[in-house]
């Protein structure tokens, strides 16, 4: 039982850092819905919207700017990295996790060290494999490099995940006469199934949210992907441009955030999964 | 069945680090190759103004903002550890500035931090807590404090909701003796909390020093690292140097500059794993 007391003191204690953690966003959305002639009017309250919202902001996002585009672009380069990512880490998460072989520790550690391996420090260097195979400039520069640095944290989640499904289960259906890949559809996929729902879902928003590689291998407006873009490609001379660049930073935060709060326990149980569990 | 994903990380991480070792004792430029100079460019740099300067805003940009998500992780743990209605959607409040797209909530930092439309400058001084508008990029001790409390904000989520599984697993019952035996909350904080909690700890210091060390989305929206280069990382100075001006020799050396410290906190890291895997 818990005394409406304590819970009032726990609500104080956490109000700052939700304020703290969620201000930025509930500013985005203020500035964005605001007209040109309040927004940039020192004397009036920041916080208020007293002449009425607008969606011009908006309007001139989905239509004069690349914006839309930019949204198709993270979301291709997003759903195809993670497919790809996804299916390469459960083949190598279980491989790891099971298979009893001479280098496996050897093979783990090598797995981590590269998840520990900083994109700033490989993104020159990729950027020149990237134009040695032709790949400057389109979004297949994304879709084959993101999964560099998304699929050994995934391994490392899914690995995790996955010692903890008994494996005389799987040996079982090999006794029966499954093969190695039957037993991992059959068995292991159904059972490992909320750790694979939490791998994509990390994947996925590790894709959506890559900033560095998609400045760095993509300079045409219409190829970019919107993290770039909206950074890059809206901020544009002396204009006022406050209010589509905010509304372009919500926007393009929402597909993420919405995913985050449909699947929060998934998120949760996939960010303390890498430090607590090992 | 891990022949796919060593073949991929081959390719895309470790031939690029080799390549980008190589390139570091090349002078290469875009366009021309370079010869190789040995370690040249690693005992040159220091010597430039700019490279001094930045190698020192590393440090103390990933010192301060380290020690600030481990102090402030711990408290936002042990408020996120308390029991109350709604508690789950607390957790997940806390937790969105680490899903958001970093660069694009930079930018909204960007905004609320503008010279003459801050909302941070409105409240203070309608609060009458400073005379005027304050210049949080322009002046190079309040831009570095800037881009210090923006990585916080981005990286706090991640220390408290990992110290959180921390703290679960603490077992119950030495609170409660310890409460038995009159021991006080600090007490029991000091004694019981903080040394079980030393392996989690540990873990996310060394996962934050190396990702803190190599940020480059938070000086390159908020500060593009001036003013006069005050903010730069080395991340953004190899950027700036090997894309604007296409030095790669020079670049490679800088991005590589802080590796073998890097190497050695992830060998340690991977030990600290190795050994929590065997519980």
């Amino acid at each position: 039982m818990v005394s409406g007391r304590r819970a009032a003191l726990t609500y104080a204690l956490s109000a700052p850092f939700v304020v703290f953690a969620l201000f930025p966003f509930a500013w985005m959305l203020v500035t964005s819905i605001k007209k040109n002639s309040e927004l940039y009017d020192l004397a009036q309250n920041p916080f208020l919207v007293r002449a009425g919202p607008t969606w011009d902001h908006y309007r001139f996002l989905f239509q004069h700017t690349a914006f839309p585009l930019w949204l198709r672009n993270s979301a291709i380069v997003a759903i195809a990295s993670t497919a790809a990512s996804v299916v390469l880490a459960s083949l190598a998460a279980h491989a790891l996790a099971r298979l009893r072989f001479r280098y496996a520790e050897g093979v783990s550690t090598f797995v981590f060290i590269v998840y520990l391996m900083p994109t700033t420090l490989l993104f020159l260097p990729l950027a020149r494999v990237v134009s040695a195979l032709h790949l400057s400039n389109t979004l297949w520069s994304l879709i084959v490099t993101y999964p560099a640095f998304m699929v050994p944290f995934i391994t490392w989640m899914l690995a995790a995940y996955l010692s903890s499904i008994p494996r005389d289960l799987e040996e079982s259906a090999l006794v029966d006469g499954c093969t190695r890949l039957g037993a991992l559809w059959r068995v292991v996929v159904p059972l490992a199934r909320p750790g694979l729902i939490t791998a994509t879902l990390f994947a996925f928003t590790l894709a959506w949210s890559e900033f560095i590689y998609a400045l760095t291998f993509i300079s045409t407006t219409s190829v970019k992907t919107v993290t770039a873009g909206v950074v890059v490609d809206l901020i544009r001379g002396d204009v006022f441009y406050w209010g589509s660049l905010m509304g372009g930073a919500l926007v393009a935060s929402l597909p993420v955030v919405l995913l985050f709060s449909l699947f929060l326990d998934y998120y949760v149980a996939g960010l303390t999964a890498g430090a607590v569990k090992g | 069945m891990l022949a796919p994903t060593l073949l991929l990380l081959l390719l895309l991480a470790v031939y690029p680090l080799l390549y980008a070792l190589y390139l570091s004792m090349t002078s290469t430029q875009v366009g021309t190759p370079g010869r190789f100079v040995g370690l040249a460019n690693f005992v040159r740099l220091p010597q430039t103004q700019i490279f001094a300067l930045t190698l020192w805003n590393t440090v103390w940009y990933t010192v301060a903002a380290v020690a600030a998500k481990l102090v402030l992780g711990l408290a936002l743990a042990l408020v996120l550890a308390q029991r109350a209605p709604g508690m789950r959607w607390i957790r997940g409040a806390v937790l969105v500035p680490w899903v958001a797209p970093i660069s694009l909530s930079v930018l909204a930092w960007t905004w609320m931090f503008d010279l003459s439309f801050s909302v941070i400058n409105w409240v203070l001084m309608h609060l009458h807590l400073v005379p005027g508008p304050i210049a949080w990029l322009g002046a190079p001790r309040l831009a570095r404090c800037a881009v210090v409390l923006v990585n916080v904000w981005s990286g706090l989520p991640f220390f408290g909701i990992t110290f959180l599984a921390g703290l679960v697993t603490v077992p119950q019952e030495l609170y409660e003796a310890a409460t038995v035996d009159g021991v006080g909350a600090m007490g029991r904080f000091w004694a019981i909390t903080l040394p079980l909690l030393r392996p989690v700890l540990a873990t996310v210091l060394l996962f934050s020093l190396v990702m803190t060390s190599s940020d480059f989305a938070t000086v390159f929206v908020l500060t593009h690292g001036g003013p006069m280069n005050t903010t730069q990382l080395l991340a953004t100075l190899a950027f700036k140097l090997g894309l604007a001006t296409g030095d790669l020799g020079n670049a490679a050396a800088i991005s590589l500059y802080l590796f073998p410290a890097l190497a050695c906190m992830t060998y340690v890291q991977a030990r600290l794993m190795r050994r929590a895997w065997q519980w």
